[in-house]
């Protein structure tokens, strides 16, 4: 095994021929508390955990997520609960890959070096700033790279055979493929056109690709499993939150059931073409 | 007069200094590099060019007058202060000059559905104006708190055969429709144009809008030679996201003028309660640039406050950053109360009704004339006309009677 969890995450899914699921929460929703357990959930059933930096501003989000941040900051959420959080999963989870997503201004609040160093110690493993492209990229890639964090980017429907190669360049840990030509939480694109998407990057990018935005059922999450090597599910386990809002229990249990449910969808896909 | 020589370009990547760029989401980064690429090749085309000075001529009514204010000028017993008359453009503010321009972009880059965001309300009566007149679908995203503080505007986009898409998320005003806005082009990219309101946003919107606005500056200057002989001393304009500002100052910066910013102190600097973003504020990502923010101690973008909904940004034009960091820029500030009190005078001394944006520039202008000397000149943008602000002003007098005060 090598020391770099994310390709060891790939790696072992592989093996069991699947694709990995890699689940969203924000990190504080609703509460630092209460958000701690949810994430012990998702870990219990996710490859990857990507923990969501709460931004009053999250321009590439949809309503659900939205929330999510808005509930979070409201909650008294500060940097030093993210890293709190994801630390607690990490001692959970030392197998689990963890990735912190967010955007530009929390990161450069603290200062690149300072924010890297901080997700490093806090057993962080990669990180996606969504307004932070490759052509700005420069200085904040090379902090990750100083503190060991693959940086993740993001390729879309709209982006060009260059920008794509520009991805594959400098892009490490995987390429997030974006579904839809939107914001999170809106409608899944037409699968088939996802799959071209993703034959063609992979011919690009030796990186696992994995495919986020938007895939809310089962079905959805079967079908980009058989052909993508992982399955970004965010606003969906959110809701879990939303419609428990007030009730912990019910929340911990609905994130429980709507994860195992995920995850028996990708297995089974996988093991009925096996 | 006008001269399309692009002065003080951002590097290739768009940066001014390091502020700027193109702090953007993937998605949008294809599209902005394809509206980069139509912009300049349209700058370079004489009969683009051509058109939009047209427009500019026979639709908005420019060139706009240089107005020596005498009466004003005379009580305050300083310098002589001039004012260029934005307020006389069609739509009532100098936010029109930018949406032709970004129109004619649309139109030539076969975009059926433009798209904006506003605060006070003027920008989207300027896009809706000319979404009217190219047959384009037009789509607002306004605070439903700026909703209700302009409600006049809002009619006016609808006459126009505007939606407007009231926004109610973080704060309920212009950042935030500017997010709903984002995340509109984000879904839309492919057949809408977002026409930005503002020297904000990713390359190359603060270019693009800079140079749409310029007209004002390069005839104020023209202007006031043919009038007067000379050059002012000082040119003043009021920033919120710098749009008007831009369009003063940037023909005048080569020259030897003092160049003016004022900000909105709302209900004071000490406070949270303003919108002085320079000021006040601290380097940060925020709508796609790199800039001067309002912001907590973890980058949280923070609630402002503005009677002028205009102003009313937590953020300001990244070239605006440049410049004040450059030591180009003064920056001055004017409270509520001071906009107020120059709404009410140049109203009563020159038969003028000044927008309340414009009003902030106006009071920081009386202040800095009144230590200058009568052969010298001040030049101030009033960027656009009170009407819309009535209301506001209206409930503040009556609030101010009912507390036994006069106003």
């Amino acid at each position: 095994m090598s020391l770099d969890r994310l390709h060891n995450c790939f790696a072992r899914c592989a093996a069991e021929g699947r694709a990995a699921l890699i689940g969203y929460l924000t990190a504080g929703d609703p509460d630092p508390a209460t958000s701690e357990k949810l994430l012990h959930v998702l870990a219990r059933h996710a490859d990857i955990i990507e923990i969501g930096m709460p931004f009053s501003d999250p321009m590439a989000d949809g309503p659900t997520i939205q929330a999510a941040s808005e509930r979070a900051l409201a909650a008294g959420t500060h940097m030093r609960d993210v890293f709190r959080l994801a630390l607690s999963v990490r001692k959970a989870s030392p197998q689990a890959g963890i990735v912190l997503m967010g955007y530009a201004n929390v990161a450069f609040a603290m200062g690149f070096e300072h924010f890297a160093e901080q997700a490093a110690l806090a057993g962080v493993d990669g990180v996606l700033i969504v307004d932070i492209p490759p052509e700005e990229a420069g200085d904040f890639d090379a902090a990750l790279q100083a503190h060991g964090l693959h940086s993740i980017r993001l390729v879309a429907p709209t982006s060009s055979t260059a920008r794509r190669e520009l991805a594959a360049q400098t892009a490490n840990g995987f390429i997030y493929y974006v579904s839809l030509t939107g914001i999170t939480g809106a409608e899944m694109g037409d699968v088939d056109e996802i799959r071209v998407q993703t034959d063609a990057l992979r011919k690009q990018a030796e990186l696992p690709i994995c495919v986020g935005f938007g895939i809310k059922t089962a079905q959805q999450a079967q079908a980009v499993a058989k052909f993508a090597d992982g399955v970004v599910i965010g606003s969906h386990f959110v809701s879990c939150i939303t419609i428990h809002q007030g009730d912990e229990s019910a929340m911990l249990a609905e994130l429980d059931k709507t994860c195992a449910a995920m995850r028996v969808a990708m297995n089974k896909e996988c093991a009925v073409e096996d | 007069m006008y001269d399309f020589e692009i002065r003080h370009a951002p590097d290739a990547g768009g940066h001014f200094d390091g502020f700027g760029g193109k702090y953007a989401a993937e998605t949008l980064m294809g599209p902005l590099a394809e509206l980069e690429a139509a912009f300049y090749a349209s700058w370079e085309d004489e009969s683009f060019q051509n058109e939009r000075l047209r427009l500019l001529q026979q639709y908005v009514g420019r060139p706009t007058p240089l107005y020596h204010a005498e009466r004003l000028s005379r009580e305050i017993g300083g310098a002589q202060i001039l004012l260029k008359r934005e307020d006389l453009t069609h739509t009532g503010a100098h936010k029109i000059n930018n949406t032709i321009g970004q129109g004619l972009l649309a139109r030539r880059m076969g975009k059926k559905r433009v798209i904006a965001e506003t605060g006070a309300g003027q920008h989207g009566v300027a896009t809706a104006t000319v979404a009217a007149m190219f047959d384009m679908q037009c789509d607002v995203y306004m605070g439903r708190e700026d909703m209700q503080r302009q409600a006049p505007n809002v009619f006016r986009m609808e006459l126009l055969g505007a939606r407007v898409i009231p926004v109610d998320s973080g704060t309920a005003t212009l950042k935030d429709a500017l997010n709903e806005a984002l995340r509109d082009w984000v879904a839309s990219c492919q057949d809408t144009f977002y026409i930005i309101g503002t020297v904000a946003g990713p390359h190359p919107y603060p270019l693009m809008v800079r140079q749409y606005h310029t007209v004002i500056g390069q005839e104020a200057r023209a202007q006031c030679l043919a009038q007067f002989g000379c050059l002012p001393d000082m040119a003043v304009a009021c920033v919120g996201g710098g749009s008007n500002a831009m369009g003063l100052l940037h023909p005048l910066r080569d020259d030897d003028i003092r160049l003016v910013a004022v900000e909105a102190a709302g209900h004071g600097l000490d406070g949270d309660a303003h919108a002085a973003s320079l000021a006040a504020g601290r380097p940060g990502i925020l709508h796609g640039n790199l800039t001067y923010l309002l912001e907590d101690d973890e980058g949280q973008i923070k609630g402002t406050h503005s009677i002028s909904a205009g102003l009313d940004y937590p953020g300001v034009g990244p070239e605006l950053a440049a410049m004040y960091e450059a030591g180009e820029l003064e920056l001055e500030a004017a409270t509520d109360e001071e906009a107020l009190q120059a709404f009410s005078r140049l109203s009563r001394c020159e038969g003028i009704l000044p927008a309340l944006e414009s009003s902030h520039a106006l009071a920081a202008a009386m202040r800095l004339a009144a230590d200058m000397q009568p052969e010298q000149m001040l030049l101030v943008n009033l960027s656009g006309r009170g009407d819309k602000d009535l209301d506001t002003v209206v409930k503040i007098v009556e609030d101010q009677k009912a507390a036994g005060q006069t106003p």
